[in-house]
């Protein structure tokens, strides 16, 4: 997959005759999908007994237009954003780390036991490091088991990082249950950080630190999957495994590597959101945020600049869509189905480009 | 450890094993159609939602318990048709669509479900049972495996009926052929679309009924999300089994085991925390891997889609 998308990318540059032509042609295979799957989704809405132009217009109006809906977009960006660096990373190296919502609880609940009790020893800026590190390194750990079998045993990886999923979903309440449960509340959930000494917030808005976090990681791993020498390590593994043991590369070695770097993001995603959101974790917290980020990453063709733009229409999407949910009465499922919509309109336009481009 | 051993403790995990069982068995013995053909068939868990939410909604519909069956069916195959359609026919990639498929059969049936039962969530009627003469009497055994939903019968009698297929027919011959070498089959003079286009269908019918099973017999209502990663077991299963329908079997009873274990050891009176327990049929799933995952051969063109005259 991950050849097929760049060779079309690339192609969509080369052979067209101008700046202008390929502009459109990018319009096309990306804006005609997500015009397509707000109707089709919209279609749904209808059959509900929904009126379409509404939801979406109180969407955009909560989500995008409104200050106070604005600022939880934008940190609502803050995890989302680093789960994209996480699956830039491996998708660009042919790896399947469809498990970075384990990942990510992990990481939080690090987080989460760390600082409440880090505070009370060390200054507050050393607390947010350390358990922002901690979060990286236990998302790492917790790739690491379909790390080795991928690398070693050639387990396909897709299988065994859904199943530490589900583990880690149980897991992490049972962390929180049993081992880091706060013995001051009824509520089952975690010591809390106070606000004070949470991440920042931006320029006196509510606008969480985490987002100049999350953007970092975006570029970074953009550029260092296309710009360096291990980048580029990385993407021959991914697209030719054979040609990158010929090339004299450790195979196994960079998939572990892969691995790790994937899953330290999704786990630094999930310290984020404690560290900069919401203080602790509560038993049974489970936002599933990676699933959704999936499609978007494939929507901007494993590009860092364009998946930023994506995750930001997204969020304004779950923030307004959240508001919706208690206003219109629309669960935010909704969500859900627009977004497999658009990710199996994005296939489509990617085939049907393909397709012409061919016969042309 | 003494009262791990009575008979109704031993009685109750059985039970349990078979009930959570039946719907794994069917995902994995779909799943494993499939992947025989070169399909990968990630969308499965979506097909089972499917088949729960419409098994349910038609049985509970139409108080018509078989109804329910053929129209979780239906659902499950509706989404298989769809799957076929752009993997097989169109040959997109079988990762893209599974997962698009698997998220959205999820949202649409937890948005339909809020519209239609969420203030009054509903249950069906306590399932049909149809008790085997004679063998109902044994002890532990009986009451557990032989006083059962018809389908339970069914879907251990597909067993044997799909490694006969398999084993012994040109039918189970091609569907190897079309998921090893695809251009072998295409050469014979035989249709790999065809033959891919209709093995995904039967995975959607075998996870469509999975779904209605949980949904209608053993738990009596439509949840969201219900499903929780048993079509994604059901792919391990098929994985595990490398083609052989009886080895999905045995991991289907193994792993129900793992997912009723609570309500057994609640039986027994140890209280053990859910979730420890709901950690341990994923716990055992990869345990199984690192041990034997070096075995766990697929075949060679899964995955691919063929497209004739392409290398």
């Amino acid at each position: 997959m991950s050849a097929s998308l760049e060779t079309t990318l690339d192609e969509g540059g080369a052979d067209t005759s101008g700046p202008r032509r390929a502009l459109a042609h990018l319009a096309l295979v990306t804006l005609g999908p997500i015009l397509a799957a707000l109707v089709l989704s919209g279609l749904v809405l209808l059959a509900l007994g929904v009126d379409p132009f509404a939801y979406y217009g109180y969407v955009a109006q909560r989500g995008l237009f409104s200050w106070l809906g604005l600022q939880q977009t934008l940190t609502r960006m803050a995890p989302l954003l680093c789960l994209a660096a996480a699956l830039i990373v491996a998708f660009r190296a042919g790896i399947w780390n469809l498990g970075i919502d384990g990942q990510f609880l992990l990481g939080a609940v690090t987080s989460a036991a760390l600082a409440p009790f880090l505070i009370t020893v060390l200054p507050a800026g050393a607390v947010l490091l350390v358990a922002a590190a901690g979060a990286a390194l236990v998302g790492a750990l917790w790739s690491l088991l379909p790390a080795l079998l991928r690398a070693y045993q050639q387990v396909n990886e897709i299988i065994t990082t859904l199943m530490m999923t589900f583990l880690g979903v149980s897991f992490a309440n049972l962390l929180v249950k049993l081992v880091f449960l706060d013995p001051g509340t009824t509520v089952p959930q975690t010591r809390t950080l106070p606000v004070a000494d949470r991440l920042p917030t931006l320029f006196g808005t509510t606008i969480s630190g985490g987002l100049v976090l999350g953007l970092v990681a975006v570029v970074v791993v953009h550029l260092v999957m296309t710009r360096t020498a291990f980048g580029l390590k990385l993407r021959t593994v991914g697209e030719s495994p054979l040609a990158a043991r010929h090339a004299g590369l450790d195979v196994p070695l960079l998939t572990v590597a892969v691995f790790a770097i994937s899953a330290g993001f999704a786990g630094l995603a999930g310290g984020i959101e404690i560290l900069g959101v919401h203080g602790n974790l509560q038993a049974g917290w489970n936002p599933a945020y990676g699933l959704a980020v999936i499609p978007l990453v494939f929507l901007a063709r494993f590009n860092g600049f364009a998946a930023i733009v994506f995750v930001f229409f997204y969020s304004a999407l779950m923030i307004g869509g959240e508001s919706a949910a208690r206003r219109i009465g629309v669960p935010h499922y909704f969500t859900l189905v627009l977004v497999a919509n658009l990710l199996i309109l994005l296939a489509l336009a990617e085939y049907l480009d393909h397709r012409r481009r061919r016969a042309g | 450890m003494e009262a791990l051993l009575t008979a109704a403790f031993l009685t109750a995990l059985l039970a349990g094993a078979v009930a959570a069982g039946v719907p794994l068995l069917l995902a994995g013995l779909g799943e494993q159609m499939s992947e025989k053909a070169g399909v990968l068939n990630i969308g499965i868990e979506g097909m089972m939602l499917m088949g729960a939410y419409l098994g349910f909604l038609v049985a509970f519909e139409s108080g018509n318990g078989a109804l329910g069956f053929v129209a979780g069916m239906a659902g499950g195959m509706a989404v298989a048709f769809v799957m076929a359609i752009l993997c097989v026919g169109l040959a997109l990639n079988q990762i893209v669509i599974g997962i698009g498929l698997t998220l959205g059969v999820e949202g649409l049936t937890a948005l339909l479900h809020h519209f239609q039962f969420s203030t009054t969530y509903p249950r069906l009627p306590a399932a049909w049972r149809m008790p085997v003469p004679g063998l109902v009497e044994l002890p532990v055994i009986g009451p557990a495996l032989f006083d059962r939903h018809p389908l339970v019968y069914l879907a251990f009698l597909l067993v044997p009926l799909l490694a006969w297929l398999y084993r012994r027919t040109a039918l189970g011959l091609t569907l190897r052929a079309a998921g090893e070498k695809p251009a072998a089959l295409d050469v014979a003079g035989i249709d790999v679309a065809t033959v891919r286009f209709l093995a995904v269908l039967f995975t959607g019918a075998m996870a469509g009924l999975g779904g209605a099973f949980m949904a209608n017999v053993a738990a009596g209502i439509f949840i969201p999300f219900m499903t929780g990663g048993a079509g994604f077991i059901g792919i391990v299963l098929a994985m595990l089994a490398r083609g052989r329908p009886a080895w999905v079997l045995i991991g289907a009873v193994v792993f129900g085991g793992a997912l009723s274990l609570t309500t057994a050891l609640q039986v027994a009176g140890l209280n053990v925390p859910t979730d420890l327990i709901q950690m341990l049929p994923f716990a055992a799933v990869m345990a199984v891997l690192v041990l034997y995952g070096r075995k766990a051969r697929l075949p060679a063109a899964l995955g691919l889609p063929y497209v004739r005259g392409a290398r």
